[in-house]
């Protein structure tokens, strides 16, 4: 096997940072999936779209002359009230039912939001510059962004905020209770309907945040959003249900894999290989269960 | 009984004869024809044994790039007719058409059948919504990937061979029609029998509770396997037909186009009543005229629409038309009434 990344250590070391900042972002994403799975027991599809409609709020204020790194407190505030909205609007008629049914629905929202996206915003490929300039490292030959180590950083922070909420506050510790037991929560006086509607806020909160940095980072289109939600669903299913520190460390394999595959693979098959990688995944843990007669639950 | 047949005698006739009827729509019936075609394949994994697959595209997608690689690759070099592109270098005469076309189908819907039994036993290992998300990476992951092969067109497409010139300027929509016409009656007849077997019944009870049907002595994966076989047959010959029909295979917008032909599969069988046999035939014919409305007068905005009719049907209209049907009028449907108990049922509404 002649490929160059493996003749040329410093492009391993390339590809292994830039994976890991990337997949820092994925476990953020990942992250809002595992909550709102946990609690309500749905699995979004248009979350990848809730991420790239954060990032285009991103764009639009690097549009206006704003910094679009204030996208990052400005596009969980708008993309919260959208999450509650839709919760409102479609998610809360599918909460206890089954599966299926919650997920063709937000694959409904997802071809929607896609296409009311296309005519809202175009369908050209854009990205908000953050001018942060670029870090050389070992002689100029590894070159990280600064954005892409800005937006590793505020994830962790977001991410960690988030734990201490979950962990302190009234809504935190009510979110929890429902994701343990609705019934007994709802009899100790919790509305979980409210619990609901703030979890799925709290969730596209979280993807307007990787949103917002993605448009900083990379770029952003309409139809984009798919991959992102097979990304956060992979993590979660890898990491488990409520594993937080497994959540991060699959998302940054994740990450690594990608870059990987896009230097051995060529860049047109990079969103095939993680298609593909979900599959393995699947049958690899189906395998694995199947032995004890047991199955994915 | 007598009824069931005039009825079938009168769709038959009705069938036969209307690319005569209707001369303008013959590319629309050709269409609605493929599109009963996969609802009535998905309504066998999705509706009779509860799994419901975003992956029967797959097979559609490989049949529809095997037909037309198999068509042109009998004749003349693959790879130099890819890269000329719609330029072309190389014509079929009729005979070689129809030779090519027939071979083609063949090998479009066997392949597919090949394959669902050899990937068959690690995904449908997998339930619920696992299976879902499975087999919605696994039709995204084809279309990405062929869209990278080279020497089917990558990226820029594949033109298939244009219909050769036999003096009718009709004959394109007609052969169509009419090919696409016994695959659904084909279709149909195959699905029909399969539904009075007790194999119907095993994929119901796989459906109902597959730990139960397995302690019960009953190899599921099996069955599964062979349900999923029966589909992939079915969505290839699909495949291959619409990819003649529509002349220009894309990887991802016309092939494995898990946005459009993905969805609609399943939105049809649940739109007509899943588990159902006319169910899926009913919402098809149903969804296509919807759709064909919706895209001619609202141009644009057929994308908004999808995606809020899927959300309506899959919130307000779960059991589809069949089902609305059945909880109407019990009695067509075989169903004992008990006259005191519909009563009760009355007073507490």
């Amino acid at each position: 096997m002649d490929f160059l990344i493996f003749q040329v250590p410093m492009l391993t070391l390339q590809a292994t940072l830039d994976g890991v900042l990337l997949g820092i972002l994925f476990a953020l994403i990942a992250y809002g999936m595992a909550l709102q799975w946990g609690v309500m027991n749905i699995i979004n599809i248009a979350q990848g779209d809730l991420v790239i409609l954060g990032g285009y709020i991103a764009y639009f204020m690097y549009l206006w002359g704003i910094h679009p790194a204030w996208g990052v407190i400005v596009s969980p505030f708008i993309m919260y009230f959208v999450g509650v909205g839709i919760y409102k609007l479609v998610i809360n008629k599918v909460v206890d039912r089954d599966l299926f049914i919650s997920i063709l629905a937000t694959f409904g929202i997802s071809i929607l939001f896609m296409q009311l996206m296309n005519f809202a915003f175009g369908a050209d490929v854009v990205l908000a510059n953050s001018g942060y300039g670029t870090t050389m490292l070992f002689d100029n030959s590894v070159t990280l962004p600064n954005s892409k180590i800005f937006s590793a950083f505020i994830s962790i922070i977001f991410a960690i905020g988030l734990v201490i909420y979950m962990k302190k506050s009234k809504l935190g510790r009510a979110i929890r209770a429902t994701a343990q037991n609705a019934r007994a929560a709802k009899i100790l006086g919790v509305d979980t309907e409210k619990v609901y509607a703030a979890t799925f806020g709290i969730n596209a909160a979280l993807c307007g945040v990787a949103g917002a940095l993605i448009s900083i980072t990379f770029t952003i289109h309409p139809y984009m959003g798919l991959p992102y939600t097979i990304r956060s669903f992979m993590i979660v299913i890898v990491a488990g249900l409520g594993n937080l520190p497994g959540v991060a460390m699959s998302g940054m394999g994740l990450g690594v894999f990608e870059e990987f595959a896009d230097y051995i693979l060529g860049t047109e098959f990079r969103i095939g290989s993680v298609f593909l990688l979900l599959v393995l995944i699947l049958v690899y843990r189906r395998f694995k269960l199947s032995r004890k007669r047991e199955y994915l639950k | 009984m007598n009824k069931n047949i005039i009825l079938y005698a009168a769709l038959l006739i009705f069938g036969l004869a209307a690319p005569f009827i209707f001369p303008a729509f013959k590319v629309q019936l050709s269409i609605l024809c493929v599109l009963i075609v996969l609802a009535l394949t998905w309504n066998i994994q999705g509706g009779e044994m509860g799994y419901n697959t975003f992956g029967n595209i797959l097979f559609y997608g490989l049949g529809m790039y095997l037909c037309a690689s198999v068509q042109v690759g009998m004749f003349f070099p693959l790879a130099e007719w890819t890269e000329s592109g719609g330029e072309k270098t190389f014509v079929h005469t009729p005979t070689q058409f129809f030779q090519g076309m027939a071979m083609g189908l063949i090998v479009a819907a066997v392949i597919p059948t090949i394959v669902a039994g050899l990937i068959g036993y690690s995904i449908l290992g997998l339930r619920g919504h696992y299976f879902a998300i499975c087999t919605l990476g696994l039709g995204v992951a084809a279309g990405e990937i062929s869209g990278g092969i080279e020497i089917i067109g990558a990226g820029q497409g594949f033109t298939t061979p244009p219909f050769p010139d036999v003096g009718s300027l009709e004959a394109r929509g007609e052969f169509f029609y009419f090919l696409s016409f016994m695959a659904v009656v084909l279709t149909f007849i195959t699905v029909k029998s399969i539904y009075s077997t007790r194999f119907k019944l095993i994929l119901n009870a796989i459906r109902d509770n597959e730990d139960k049907a397995e302690a019960m002595g009953i190899q599921t994966m099996k069955y599964k396997i062979i349900g999923w076989m029966i589909s992939a047959f079915f969505c290839g010959l699909a495949g291959g037909i619409m990819g003649g029909l529509v002349g220009y295979i894309d990887s991802t917008d016309v092939a494995f186009d898990g946005r459009e032909m993905g969805v609609f599969m399943v939105l049809m069988a649940i739109l007509g009543g899943k588990g159902t046999l006319w169910g899926p035939v009913i919402g098809a014919t149903v969804f296509h005229i919807f759709k064909e409305g919706f895209w001619t007068f609202f141009l644009g905005w057929q994308y908004v629409a999808l995606g809020v009719l899927i959300v309506v049907i899959v919130i307000y209209f779960p059991e589809g038309i069949m089902g609305w049907l059945r909880e109407k009028y019990p009695e067509r449907f075989g169903e004992v009434v008990d006259e005191a108990d519909r009563k009760a049922q009355v007073e507490l509404k």
